[in-house]
């Protein structure tokens, strides 16, 4: 029993989508679709500008909207708090993609719906999610959130700002965005402090 | 769909990373399909390689499952990536079930021309007779220094140093230098007495004041040199950002100085200046370690910040207040040398300011400065003498007008500059006027000719002058497609090479091992070089039976051997970081003449150079146009990587960046499709239109590597327009024989169509 979490410091993101390409190989996504992009914010004019990349994927709700939709209950949480889909009892009928305002989720055309899994086969390893493993930014931390002393929890602790996308969407994601430039202030969110 | 409706948008302001508006395209689903068993669920073996998909060669772990490569990640031990990749080492695995692929030899139809790119079938027997008796023939024409070797990538060790050096030629070119580090390399060695290398000795983990000057980290992957910047700047480090556009680094600095191209001399030059006036500089340091202080003091008077400001289009207080704060951090305190430093044609003396400012904060060898890599210690392999040596190793060192008699003619550009690796661009003026002797044969070893080399224009004519043009490459590229005989080398999974020594604070050596079978019938570079080496009568350079027997005993000289290096991939050794452990051997770090660093360069006083670096302001362009900038995509290496379609969904198109107010000026918005000429009249495009805050007014700004002519590859072919076809001059650097690219104008001409081109995942698709 965990409660796995990731924290993206964006005040280091460079939008490099090394996190992006090690997703799709890691996870054979099909060509075509994607469990991790990355935004672009720009603003300003010149000389004064700012600008940030975002990578976004799912934020692993702690109310996950997709997840009361799902009329086979493939669409499920784990005991370590992961949201998951079941491709085996997965009917591809698309009420869970309707249903996340993260636009995570996608059809995969074997026949079920795909989103980010936290590369759980890897944590079974003791291993971090590909996308946290690879990146050359050292942007994103990962661990147990109920564990003070995970990287996660850690990085959440020294960040100056801990904000979430959609806060409005009472969804509590569990993938927090550090640091991002004040110009870009997303909402603050402070359950996960 | 509102993700997919905002990537559309994106799309149209491309420029920037993103991933592809196809991300979202709808399937119906098919709720009988079965569910794929995972790669990982099987039973997975991992094999230590290091990557190529760029130059930087970093250690990784191949996953192989079934005999198939499904995925490879940072080596944890390896110094490079200390267990992280970038995207394009994380992507690398999808050319090798690229479909594209070379998959066996080719040998140009007869009765076609070069260009034609009509080509039948050939065993490699018959391929490599046909390239040995061409050779043999033009030795006996011309004498074996008219075939010229051009290489880029691990591979050039051999065709770049050991086939050349066997069959005895000096014209051996590296786009890597004249056309990249050449000016930084050659300004190194003349003022530190060493060049900088592959991998730029900064102390990152110390230092607490970073300056880059056009240096674009975060936008030029360079996995180390990424995670160490990301990690001094979470550790608190200052950085400041000199760059006419606003780019990923510029976008964390501290301080932004959009300054105006072709000026960075003169911002260097008042950094001396105040530092020096002000005596701001470290002067025990400058004392001990440095020659020619007074002089230089002498010279900087006249470079205030007011002159530079005007100049530069900056702010004389801020030039002011950088230079008062490097000097405040100093040591630990560093400008760090870019990489593609060609930019003007005076490229080794703005590199040479940079390296006196970095000298008067008295960090080189210190912490926080530069460190000084040491290459690790290992023995070639014990073959015959060569008749001559490998002339492209090294980028630096003195090539002025000594005579080595040889008993061979030397290098085509000999005597014409200060760097001792031929100027690859230079080269080509031979095969068409056959001055000072002609060149009429050459080895294209993975350098892209139509992607690289400015003029693209006369390569061309050069090519069709030749007696014979072999490419060897990976995919059928714009110039291999032009070759008499094409060669199919296998990818980096798939192939041993010979060991890399990486010069770096902890000195290491790592092994290319192939982690799978080659697909089709290509080879490795090593079985290409050797076979075609006994077919020109080389054998006795060529006594190893196989490439084991060759690592083997290399590594036994370092007490390894191959079965051990195949365990651990990388092996460390220790080096000889800073001036203290230096000066507790009594050795003089420093090579150059004086055995100190060179402020003042009598060799270049000799030569008919400035001793110290003066300013020259930059040719302007015609009006109505703009100097056209170039840079990296994350995701692309130079021209190589615009097949692969996983990097291709995440950057799949360049744009070209301009002034918002510009852009309103010529009726033109972000996603309009747009030819670019430049003042030559040379076209290219269409290439989207990205208008922006983000540069200054006077530049337009593209990424280079797009815009492949290449029918056969067909991801990459039309996709963007290409930076290097917009080339047709180049600013000789008379010092480093660096081809100053930034002396080219475009404009942008209205109402060009939008290609019409495949789906990139219908492409996907066809992987093997």
């Amino acid at each position: 029993m965990a409660r796995y979490a990731m924290a993206i410091d964006l005040s280091s993101c460079v939008g490099c989508a090394a996190c992006a390409v090690a997703c799709k190989l890691e996870n054979e996504v099909p060509p075509g679709a994607s469990r991790l992009w990355i935004r672009l914010e720009e603003s300003g004019t010149f000389p004064d500008l700012a600008m940030q990349y975002r990578p976004e994927q799912c934020m692993q709700c702690a109310d996950p909207p997709c997840v009361g939709v799902c009329p086979t209950g493939a669409s499920h949480v784990n005991d370590d708090g992961i949201v998951l889909v079941d491709a085996e009892t997965c009917i591809a009928c698309g009420a869970c993609i309707a249903a996340c305002p993260y636009g995570a989720r996608y059809f995969d055309e074997r026949g079920f719906v795909g989103k980010c899994t936290f590369c759980e086969h890897r944590l079974a390893e003791g291993r971090v999610p590909a996308c946290v493993e690879t990146c050359p930014t050292l942007c994103r931390s990962f661990g147990d959130l109920d564990d003070a002393n995970s990287d996660v929890s850690r990085a959440i602790r020294a960040a100056h700002r801990v904000e979430v996308l959609k806060p409005e969407q009472g969804t509590h994601p569990k993938l927090v965005y550090l640091d991002a430039p004040a110009r870009f202030g997303l909402t603050r969110e402070g359950v996960l402090r | 769909m509102k993700r997919r409706s905002f990537l559309k948008l994106s799309a149209a302001s491309v420029g920037a990373l993103m991933v592809t508006s196809e991300a979202q395209a709808i399937k119906l689903p098919n709720p009988l399909a079965r569910v794929p068993k995972a790669w990982y669920d099987g039973d997975v073996s991992t094999v230590l390689t290091y990557c190529e998909n760029c130059f930087w060669k970093c250690g990784v772990r191949a996953s192989v499952a079934d005999g198939r490569v499904w995925k490879v990640d940072g080596y944890e031990q390896n110094p490079k990536s200390r267990g992280r990749l970038c995207p394009r080492g994380q992507g690398a695995v999808a050319q090798t079930y690229d479909p594209d692929r070379l998959k066996r030899p080719l040998i140009r139809m007869e009765g076609t021309e070069r260009g034609d790119g009509k080509y039948r079938e050939a065993t490699w027997d018959e391929a490599l007779s046909v390239i040995a008796s061409g050779m043999l023939g033009i030795k006996e024409r011309y004498g074996s220094e008219s075939m010229a070797f051009f290489a880029h990538g691990s591979g050039d060790t051999w065709f770049g140093d050991y086939l050349p050096a066997a069959w005895a030629t000096p014209n051996v070119g590296k786009p890597s230098v004249s056309l990249c580090t050449g000016p930084r390399e050659t300004a190194a060695q003349w003022t530190f007495g060493r060049g900088i290398g592959g991998h730029e000795p900064i102390d990152w983990e110390n230092t607490d004041y970073i300056v880059l000057v056009g240096h674009h980290i975060g936008e030029d992957t360079h996995n180390t040199q990424l995670q160490d910047f990301s990690l001094a700047r979470k550790r608190g480090a200052k950085l400041v950002v000199v760059d006419p556009r606003f780019s990923v680094a510029a976008s964390k600095a501290d301080r932004w100085l959009p300054i105006k191209p072709g000026t960075d001399t003169a911002l260097l030059l008042a950094w001396l200046n105040v530092l020096i006036t002000e005596e701001l500089y470290d002067r025990a340091y400058v004392e001990r370690y440095t020659v020619g202080i007074d002089k230089l003091t002498e010279h900087v008077q006249r470079y205030t910040p007011q002159w530079a400001a005007g100049v530069t289009d900056l702010d004389a207080d801020v030039i002011r207040a950088v230079a008062r704060e490097l000097a405040a951090h100093a040591p630990r305190a560093v400008l760090p040398p870019g990489r593609h430093t060609v930019w003007y044609g005076n490229d080794t003396q703005r590199m040479r300011a940079l390296y006196l400012v970095n000298a008067l904060l008295g960090n080189y060898g210190v912490e926080g400065g530069f460190y000084f890599a040491q290459p690790p210690y290992i023995e070639k392999y014990p073959h015959a003498a060569f008749p001559l040596e490998p002339a492209s190793g090294g980028c630096s060192g003195a090539s002025g007008g000594e005579t080595i008699d040889t008993g061979f003619r030397p290098a085509v550009d000999h005597g014409m500059f200060f760097a001792k690796t031929t100027a690859v661009q230079e080269l080509i003026p031979a095969m068409i006027t056959g001055e000072p002797y002609r060149i009429a044969g050459l080895i294209a070893y993975g350098v892209n000719l139509f992607h690289s080399i400015p003029d693209v224009a006369r390569t061309k004519e050069a090519l069709k002058k030749l007696d014979l043009y072999v490419a060897i490459d990976v995919l059928p590229m714009d110039h291999v497609m032009w070759a008499d005989v094409i060669l199919p080398e296998a990818t980096y999974l798939e192939r041993y090479d010979d060991l890399v020594e990486i010069a770096h604070k902890t000195p290491f050596i790592e092994l290319r091992q192939p982690a799978v079978e080659p697909l089709w019938d290509t080879k490795p570079g090593w079985w290409i070089a050797r076979e075609l080496g006994m077919r020109l009568g080389l054998e006795t350079f060529f006594d190893w039976p196989d490439i084991e027997t060759y690592l083997d005993k290399r590594l036994s000289s370092i007490g390894s051997s191959l079965a051990k290096a195949k365990e651990v991939g990388t092996l460390v050794q220790r080096g000889r970081p800073y001036l203290a452990d230096w000066e507790q051997r009594n050795v003089d770090p420093f090579g150059t003449p004086s055995g100190k660093i060179e402020l003042y360069s009598q060799a270049f006083a000799d030569a008919g150079f400035d001793p110290m670096p003066a300013y020259e302001p930059p040719e302007e362009g015609p009006a109505g146009s703009y100097r056209l900038l170039y840079g990296r995509s994350p995701v692309h290496t130079f021209a190589k990587t615009q097949n692969n379609w996983v990097l291709m969904e995440m950057h799949g198109e360049n744009a070209v960046w301009i002034h918002t107010a510009e852009a309103a000026a010529l009726g033109l918005a972000s996603g309009d499709y747009v030819w670019l000429e430049n003042q030559d009249g040379v076209r290219d495009g269409p290439i989207a239109v990205f208008a922006t805050e983000r540069l200054r007014r006077d530049c337009v700004y593209m990424v280079h590597g797009f815009g492949h002519r290449a029918p056969d590859m067909k991801v990459a072919n039309g996709r963007g327009a290409s930076d290097t076809a917009l080339m047709s001059r180049y600013r000789r650097d008379p010092i480093s024989g660096g081809a100053g690219l930034h002396v080219n104008f475009v404009k942008l001409v209205p109402g060009a169509p939008r290609p019409r081109l495949p789906r990139l995942s219908k492409l996907a698709e066809r992987s093997v």
